[in-house]
């Protein structure tokens, strides 16, 4: 962890936007009180971690764990409900989470998904001022995946904080105000999640292009929206930030070109353009502006 | 008072783990009954003017109880894999209240352990009055102070299959030189190492039915300085354990 510095309102709904190993469960570890910094401070509601977790304040569904067994998810969570000064209803929370169903199950007898869920009630029923999920819905399937942000979200609605950690671009683009974006322990954007997105979210364009030599390739580089181009046989690939100006370009100048496709390029490639570990020339890289393989 | 519910609870989860209550309970209840079964005649065991039912009755209920207070380290250990142990401390329960529903629920299998011991004692013949009873009893709960110590201790250093071995290994080992399965004598080697065990003195405490007091002062520092030591690592590694297992 490098110069982590975040800051973040009441009531915001922030993501912190990585890829494995970018340092966002150490970044909520410290958070939480369970690392201590090396150096520099963290501070919540204006209190040390430690008091802030001590008031009831922090709920928290980490990204590893399960649950403990011989109890049922209902004694489970009135169990934890019991530790916070003003919790939700019990019954209130596992409605909420879709536990009801199985709520006199013992915890040792769920399912993956039904485990996730009960994760997820013992982190509401404390009813925190701030919420932190570790990748909550990294087990879950598509339909639990909706179901669990449309509950968050209504709890979010309720003036809390919430601060969720994710590699999915979409799952901050929906459910964020503000995406936090780190790699290799540093936070290298910070801002409005459709900024983010517009930032990581740049496009590749492919096209075949017969004849196409160097020349070619300083002048594809040059058309609007580019920032990138390449050559890999009769082919050329296009990294670009606004792929509708850069393809009309493209026919104009090339009409010949063909088998056009457009491609969103992918968070992890989007994070290695934005570190600038792309211009270093490592294994499968993306490339400087002009490249030829 | 917050931490009420949750020892409720945790009570209730270790009643309902019936292979582990029934294996903690029982097995010391089959040893004592072959062990003390053969000698049930003995009056005096090894010279200690004690009758060899009651002083296996003692030396079982020293290991089952000693297994009961240890077995806390192996419900943490699992907690602790479950990550359940790193969800608790961001919650408010404060470490103290932690502690106190561990300890309880030591107690609490303790206690049954040595319930079940004193009705297999009183079947082969162990008869002590009230006081007598009374007397062994509050012994053996003070004697059993620095194991609820140790097994917190263990539970927060050591993973769910490491600490198998380690308690049965250490269960097994104190229980030997505490003269568990045979009196250790009144000199020589086994008795000065012995003495300076808690688990010795847990087996010393069927002494109270000879009158006097069961306890001589050098048992009552013995138990203070480990209770003191095994407390403080209990506290250092429940601290420290706050990592991702």
């Amino acid at each position: 962890m490098r110069g982590v510095d975040i800051e973040i309102e009441m009531g915001e709904t922030v993501a912190l936007l990585g890829p494995n190993g970018a340092g966002k469960s150490t970044t909520i570890d410290m958070m939480l009180g369970l690392l201590a910094p090396d150096a520099g401070e963290v501070s919540l509601f204006g209190r040390a971690p430690a008091d802030a977790v001590a008031a009831g304040a922090i709920g928290a569904m980490l990204q590893t764990g399960s649950l403990i067994r011989d109890l049922s998810v209902r004694e489970l969570v009135t169990m934890m409900a019991s530790l916070y000064p003003k919790p939700l209803g019990v019954e209130e929370v596992l409605e909420l989470t879709g536990a009801s169903e199985f709520a006199s199950q013992r915890t040792q007898k769920l399912s993956g998904g039904q485990t996730q869920r009960v994760r997820s009630a013992v982190a509401l029923v404390s009813n925190p001022e701030l919420l932190v999920l570790d990748e909550p819905t990294v087990a879950m399937d598509v339909e639990g995946r909706h179901a669990f942000w449309r509950t968050m979200r209504e709890f979010a609605t309720r003036g809390k904080t919430v601060l969720f950690a994710t590699h999915y671009l979409e799952e901050a683009d929906a459910y964020a105000d503000r995406a936090v974006l780190m790699a290799h322990g540093r936070v290298v954007a910070d801002g409005p999640t459709n900024e983010i997105k517009a930032m990581v979210g740049s496009r590749t364009i492919r096209a075949t292009l017969p004849g196409a030599d160097l020349g070619d390739l300083a002048a594809l580089a040059a058309l609007p929206g580019v920032s990138g181009a390449d050559r890999r046989g009769e082919a050329v690939v296009l990294t670009c930030a606004d792929s509708d100006q850069t393809v009309r370009a493209l026919l104009a100048e090339y009409p010949h070109a063909r088998d056009i496709e457009i491609i969103a390029a992918g968070l992890e490639e989007a994070f290695l353009t934005l570190t600038g570990d792309a211009a270093k020339p490592a294994p499968g890289g993306q490339a400087s502006p002009v490249q030829e393989r | 008072m917050i931490g009420l519910t949750y020892i409720r609870f945790e009570l209730l989860r270790t009643l309902r783990n019936r292979r582990f209550f029934a294996l903690s309970l029982g097995f010391p209840l089959v040893l004592y009954f072959l062990i003390a079964g053969a000698s049930k005649g003995v009056h005096s065991i090894g010279g200690t003017g004690i009758s060899a039912p009651l002083y296996f009755m003692a030396g079982l209920a020293s290991f089952g109880t000693m297994s009961a207070m240890l077995s806390s380290g192996g419900r943490i250990a699992t907690e602790r894999a479950a990550g359940w142990n790193r969800q608790l401390r961001i919650s408010p329960l404060p470490p103290r209240m932690y502690f106190r529903a561990k300890v309880i629920t030591s107690y609490m299998m303790a206690l049954l352990s040595v319930g079940a011991l004193y009705a297999a004692g009183a079947a082969l013949g162990v008869s002590l009055s009230a006081r007598e009873w009374l007397e062994m009893t509050g012994l053996l709960l003070v004697g059993l102070i620095p194991f609820a110590a140790l097994g917190i201790a263990l539970g927060h250093v050591l993973t769910p299959d490491s600490i198998g071995p380690a308690m049965g290994g250490g269960v097994s080992l104190l229980a030997f030189l505490g003269g568990t399965w045979f009196p250790l004598g009144n000199h020589g080697f086994l008795h000065d190492v012995g003495q300076l065990l808690p688990s010795y003195w847990l087996v010393q405490a069927s002494h109270v039915a000879l009158g006097g007091s069961a306890w001589p002062g050098k048992a009552w520092l013995v138990i203070a300085v480990w209770t003191a030591v095994l407390s403080s690592l209990a506290v250092r590694a429940y601290r420290r354990d706050t990592g991702r297992v």
